[in-house]
């Protein structure tokens, strides 16, 4: 037997294009090496709770009927209802700095509005600024000329500490590069947080992943967990097979990898000889996740998430130290309007990580660098919000080693490599990548690469 | 098939593609992704539906008679008029 396509990754990317080749009669296989589905959006179960784990939030929220946003056009094209994804939108996020704070909600006048008031000389250039990036077309798949944002931002804004606050959600949800942030994706990602916003699905990633797996078996398409891609067999320059970790050997016509552009052309066999050309990313984050014995509002947390830094500076980038204590993101998961309140109180906090730091630790030294750089993240944070340590029932963190063990992602690079593969092609023939290195990022932009992917290359 | 059965299969196609939308009040001789929001994403998806559900190939030089609900029938009706009316 030959399939259409195998899929390498049983993330949202994955899924998606799994839904839209099983959808028009593609004999399809979605290979995952771990035993739960997400990739990089997952989830996992400890004392029996489960956490998302790099979900916080959705982007790119937009109301039942908008059906030219990102949301609207993915929904259509996996044939979702709005309310099959259970959205529940935020009440209020921040973005908090030593000396300023702007709060943000799904109402992207609130933003400019806060703008106006805490940096009364910026508006003007703020609105320009906006303007430029409701008429830029990020969506382009065509390479173009590289733009960096920073030079972009500074000739509209000349306050520092305005341009920081800015780019301290974006760079945090969704920028592969350190330093600054190529400006395309700056513009996907203002229009996902500001313009568009936050909600989160009830349920959370468990519930969103579930859905679309289900959908996609009852569809007739095959998915095999817990066994991954050992190599990717080409002749002549072309894909005709893929060999699992068991030795079994899938014969196929084309393969669509969401494993990373590197991580793919590693498993091609024979090699590639521009593997070792390549960018990979860097960037990646530890995590700490605290059930609290009351709603975190009660503890003076009411913001639905908050990116933060005590410096004047924000500063995105590796940091020399295990994580970064010096800036982070909170977000409390009950401060989302669901319909029933959440059984636990859940802060989590999230800090730029060094994946080569952590990955050198000794065993015994990880676990309690785990906690030492747990408990200087907290103390930290400690110094800008209420104290919450007394009311922790149950914690765990995770660093850029487990993302690296459980996705497979090289240095646990949850944004992938900064340069971006956008027209998803690779150097074998029907070959093909989507997910994190194709270019769109975050849930929504994850699973669009998947569907774009899937149109592009592997349905016309 | 008659007019008036390539007109509901058509409809059929749409209501898969765009579930949250009223297709009930769709006006014949306006153009379909006024009236509904469709985009090109969606246009191949309605391609790609015939060809699944009827085997029909619609090359691309062709997808400016699926813009009306009226040029779709006037231009699949010649095409399905054997057929008999399946899912």
């Amino acid at each position: 037997m030959r399939y259409d396509t195998i899929v390498i990754g049983a993330g949202l990317s994955g899924l998606a294009a799994g839904i839209r080749l099983a959808m028009f009669d593609k004999k399809v296989c979605i290979v995952e090496k771990h035993v739960e589905l997400g990739g990089l959006n997952s989830f996992y179960v400890r004392k029996n709770r489960t956490f998302d784990v790099g979900l916080h939030a959705m982007t790119n929220f937009t109301a039942k009927g908008v059906r030219s946003s990102p949301l609207g056009k993915l929904l259509k094209q996996l044939r979702f209802s709005h309310d099959d994804f259970r959205l529940c939108q935020q009440e209020m996020s921040e973005i908090r700095f030593p000396e300023k704070a702007l709060r943000f909600t799904n109402d992207f006048e609130f933003l400019r509005q806060e703008v106006a008031e805490q940096f009364p000389n910026q508006i003007d250039g703020f609105n320009k600024l906006v303007e430029k990036i409701l008429s830029f077309d990020e969506l382009n798949l065509d390479d173009s000329v590289p733009l960096l944002s920073r030079p972009v931002l500074e000739s509209f804004i000349n306050d520092p500490v305005l341009i920081d606050m800015l780019f301290c959600p974006l760079m945090y949800y969704g920028n592969a590069r350190e330093g600054d942030m190529d400006f395309y994706q700056f513009v996907i990602m203002f229009k996902s947080i500001f313009v568009e916003g936050f909600s989160k699905p009830q349920g959370g990633m468990h519930y969103i992943l579930n859905l679309m797996a289900e959908k996609f078996k009852d569809l007739g398409g095959e998915l095999k967990m817990g066994n991954g891609i050992n190599t990717i067999n080409a002749k002549q320059g072309t894909v005709y097979s893929v060999t699992l970790e068991n030795e079994d050997e899938l014969e196929t016509e084309t393969v669509l990898s969401s494993m990373g552009y590197v991580e793919t052309l590693n498993r091609c066999n024979p090699e590639v000889a521009e593997v070792g050309v390549c960018e990979t990313g860097q960037v990646s984050f530890m995590e700490s996740l605290f059930v609290v014995d009351r709603e975190p509002r009660d503890l003076g947390y009411d913001k639905s998430i908050v990116f933060f830094s005590t410096q004047p500076r924000f500063d995105y980038k590796v940091p020399g130290d295990l994580i970064d204590i010096s800036s982070g993101v909170l977000c409390c998961s009950n401060n989302f309007k669901c319909p029933e309140p959440l059984e636990d109180g859940l802060i989590r906090l999230t800090n730029l990580a060094s994946f080569g730091k952590w990955d050198r630790l000794p065993r015994k030294d990880y676990i309690s660098a785990k906690k030492e750089w747990r408990a200087r993240a907290l103390e930290a944070l400690f110094t800008f919000f209420p104290d919450f340590s007394e009311n922790v029932v149950f914690l765990d963190s995770f660093t850029p080693k487990t993302i690296k063990k459980y996705t497979g992602h090289i240095n646990g690079a949850v944004y992938g490599s900064p340069k971006k593969i956008k027209n998803g092609k690779t150097p074998v023939n029907n070959l093909f990548i989507c997910g994190t290195d194709q270019g769109f990022l975050g849930i929504i932009g994850a699973t669009l690469s998947g569907i774009s992917m899937a149109n592009l290359h592997l349905l016309k | 098939m008659t007019i008036e059965e390539v007109r509901q299969i058509i409809l059929n196609i749409l209501a898969d593609i765009a579930p949250d939308e009223d297709i009930s009040s769709i006006d014949d001789n306006t153009k379909l992704r006024d009236q509904i929001d469709l985009d090109s994403m969606d246009f191949l998806d309605i391609v790609m539906e015939l060809r699944k559900r009827f085997n029909i190939e619609v090359p691309e030089k062709d997808y400016e008679h699926l813009a009306t609900m009226a040029g779709c029938v006037s231009y699949l009706t010649p095409l399905l008029k054997d057929r008999p009316l399946a899912s």
